[in-house]
């Protein structure tokens, strides 16, 4: 079963008298465990998808299914919980809580979640610090790491409720050319062990040389879709 | 939940300087009221025992009329055998009631042989009215009066006439007073003490053995004008006036109307619109120490909300429930009232201890030397700081809901 179905997807802004049609009727469907990349000149549509998929707004029209579950028609609390359960989240600004160290900041999904207790809690944060290369930083705040530790941070913080998807909405613009591919070498190393879905946009073409599936947008529609993994093997 | 309270305080701690400043100003509110209440509450209920243990009791009963026409002494509005059978079984049935004491006065004239000016007075029984109003032996300034404090021929004379007049305790001096039938009729008396004048009626009066003032007011049978009636405690004086008012209240006279009239001291003594007055100050400042709590709160919660916007955009987008950012913002602003009442009430408790000491002494109308030792009303401490601490919640109440509301994409972009 696919994990997310689009059928149709248009999404269109009105600003007072002005309309903006950001997408215009995309279908397409993204398998579990797969490493995706959006990719397309600025104002293409990439971060709108990408809210879409996220459950962070609403489409115009069409149908968007992730993980089985028809995402336009949740409120506001239930999209903030399915969002909690479902999806994790990497931004280009990192936003981590700057009052909570690299741990909690890890830890956080899974106390507003609220699903395991304290131990369990305990053991998945240190994996996945372990996992991003965090673990000496664990008691630090956000203010006294660097960026690419930042992202990693954030990546992890993204990956703690085992969520079967990962949105990343230019994760490495922030990034110098070394620490991009590291962030993004990270994600791709977690996909495989983890079986997540990673789908990211990106400005970069050397990044996005990493994606197994790259979907190019032009103008509010999907104009290419390449599999790499057919001709890499 | 124990996260939200984490992250609260420690976004409380990020601001030190601002939270300090808030809670600073909500503990200067907090003092404020607690002090000034706490004061407040030691003068009224000083004063009010200075004017019913010394004087006036907390209850009097007189033939009706008597009160209104009460400055003029009248003497034929008193209460013969048959009333005062009446009334003083009435207040020997009530439970509440400590003691009383009959009196008669009069208005009459005071000389010292070379000069002299007007009186009033108090006749009455000592035993009964050091039972009945037990300050009085302490408002003795001059002479020693004793356990007996007056005995028949002697007069207890108020520090302003014996300093006018030029007596002291041992002199001989006269009294003149005009009956009921219109007859003068004169009587000599020894000072036994001069008597400290204190504030409200009657503070300024005589006192001489009520034989006396029969003998002088020439009155053949039991007559008296007057019950000051002593409680076991102040607060079952409603209970008692009603108590009383129905023992005695169905008493009517020839023309069908009640024959007595019942006062509390409240309705005796002006000083009860003072308390009344302060009263309404406590509630004034209440009121501001709301008003500082609202705005100062309030003002912080926006700020708060405003500088984290795209804060609360990412955690709504991770997933934080609307409700749960709700309920960050409510705690954080909740913690800020309790932090200002806490330091409040343990300031007010450091000031009221120094108070303890060092008691606050003043001087009211011609008493002076009152000594103030106010306590805190625990009940006091715990309305105020739970009003802070509501009002807190309700300060935060509009900005925290704000914040819960926001939509996770147009916060991240806030910068
Ligand atoms: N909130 C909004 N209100 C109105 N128009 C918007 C809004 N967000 C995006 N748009 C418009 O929608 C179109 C697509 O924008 P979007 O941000 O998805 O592009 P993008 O591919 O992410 O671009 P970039 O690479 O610069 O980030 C653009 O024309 C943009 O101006
Ligand atoms: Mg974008």
């Amino acid at each position: 079963m696919s994990l997310i179905v689009s059928r149709d997807l248009a999404k269109t802004y009105r600003t007072g008298e002005v309309e903006v049609k950001a997408l215009k009727g995309l279908s397409f469907k993204i398998e579990p465990a797969t490493f995706v990349s959006f990719v397309g000149p600025s104002g293409s549509g990439k971060t709108t998808l990408l809210n879409l998929v996220g459950c962070l707004d609403k489409p115009t029209s069409g149908q968007l299914s992730v993980s089985g579950t028809e995402v336009a028609s949740l409120g506001r609390a239930d999209g903030a919980t399915f969002r909690g359960r479902n999806i994790g989240f990497v931004f280009q600004d990192f936003n981590l809580i700057p009052v909570l160290t690299v741990a909690e900041n890890v830890e956080y999904p899974l106390l507003m979640v609220g699903r395991c207790d304290a131990r369990e809690r305990r053991d998945r944060v240190d994996s996945l610090l372990d996992a991003v290369g965090m673990v000496d930083q664990r008691k630090k705040l956000p203010g006294q790491i660097s960026g690419g530790q930042k992202q990693r941070v954030a990546v992890a913080r993204a990956l703690i409720g085992a969520p079967k998807l990962v949105l990343a909405d230019e994760p490495t613009a922030n990034l110098d050319h070394d620490t991009a591919f590291m962030v993004i070498d990270l994600m791709k190393s977690l996909k495989e062990k983890r079986k997540t879905t990673f789908l990211f946009s990106t400005h970069d073409p050397k990044i996005v040389g990493e994606a197994e599936i790259v979907y190019t947008l032009e103008d509010g529609l999907i104009t290419d879709r390449e599999d790499r993994r057919a001709s890499h093997v | 939940m124990s996260n939200i309270v984490k992250i609260a305080l420690r976004n409380l701690l990020r601001y030190k300087r601002r939270t300090l400043l808030t809670s600073l100003l909500i503990m200067i509110g907090v003092v404020a009221v607690l002090l000034f209440s706490s004061i407040t509450g030691a003068f009224k209920s000083l004063m009010i025992g200075q004017i019913t243990d010394s004087m006036l009791g907390h209850l009097q009963v007189h033939k009706r009329g008597y009160v209104a026409s009460i400055d003029n002494l009248p003497l034929h509005m008193n209460l013969g055998p048959q009333d005062m059978e009446t009334i003083e079984e009435a207040l020997d049935s009530l439970e509440e009631v400590e003691a009383y004491s009959a009196r008669i006065k009069f208005g009459g004239m005071f000389s010292n042989f070379e000069e002299t000016t007007n009186v009033r007075l108090n006749g009455v029984n000592p035993a009964q009215e050091i039972l009945a109003a037990p300050l009085l032996p302490k408002r003795v300034l001059q002479g020693d009066t004793g356990d007996t404090l007056l005995s028949p021929g002697d007069i207890l004379v108020p520090e302003l006439l014996a300093k006018g007049m030029d007596v002291k305790p041992g002199d001989t001096v006269v009294i003149v007073a005009t009956n009921q039938d219109g007859s003068v009729n004169a009587k000599t008396f020894t000072v036994r003490g001069v008597l400290e004048g204190i504030t409200g009626p009657g503070g300024r009066d005589g006192y001489i053995h009520i034989k006396d003032a029969q003998e002088i007011l020439r009155i053949q049978k039991q007559e008296v004008n007057e019950y000051a009636v002593r409680l076991k405690s102040a607060g079952a004086l409603e209970k008692v006036e009603a108590a009383l008012a129905k023992a005695i209240g169905g008493e009517l006279n020839k023309q069908g109307a009640p024959k007595y009239e019942i006062h509390t001291w409240e309705k005796l003594s002006p000083f009860y619109n003072i308390a009344r007055m302060i009263d309404v100050m406590t509630l004034f400042i209440k009121l501001m120490l709301i008003a500082i709590v609202l705005v100062s709160v309030m003002n912080v919660m926006i700020m708060a909300v405003f500088e984290r916007v795209k804060e609360i955009g990412t955690i709504a987008a991770i997933g934080t429930r609307p409700g749960q950012i709700l309920s960050l913002f409510l705690f954080e602003g909740i913690s800020l009232g309790i932090l200002g009442s806490a330091m409040g009430t343990l300031i007010s408790l450091a000031a009221i201890l120094t108070l303890k000491i060092h008691p606050i002494s003043y001087d009211f109308g011609r008493q002076k030397g009152l000594l103030l030792s106010p306590a805190l009303d625990p009940a006091e401490i715990i309305v105020v700081s739970l009003l802070v601490i509501l009002i807190s919640v309700l300060a935060s109440l509009q900005p925290a809901y704000r914040a819960s509301r926001m939509e996770p994409v147009t916060a991240m972009r806030h910068i």
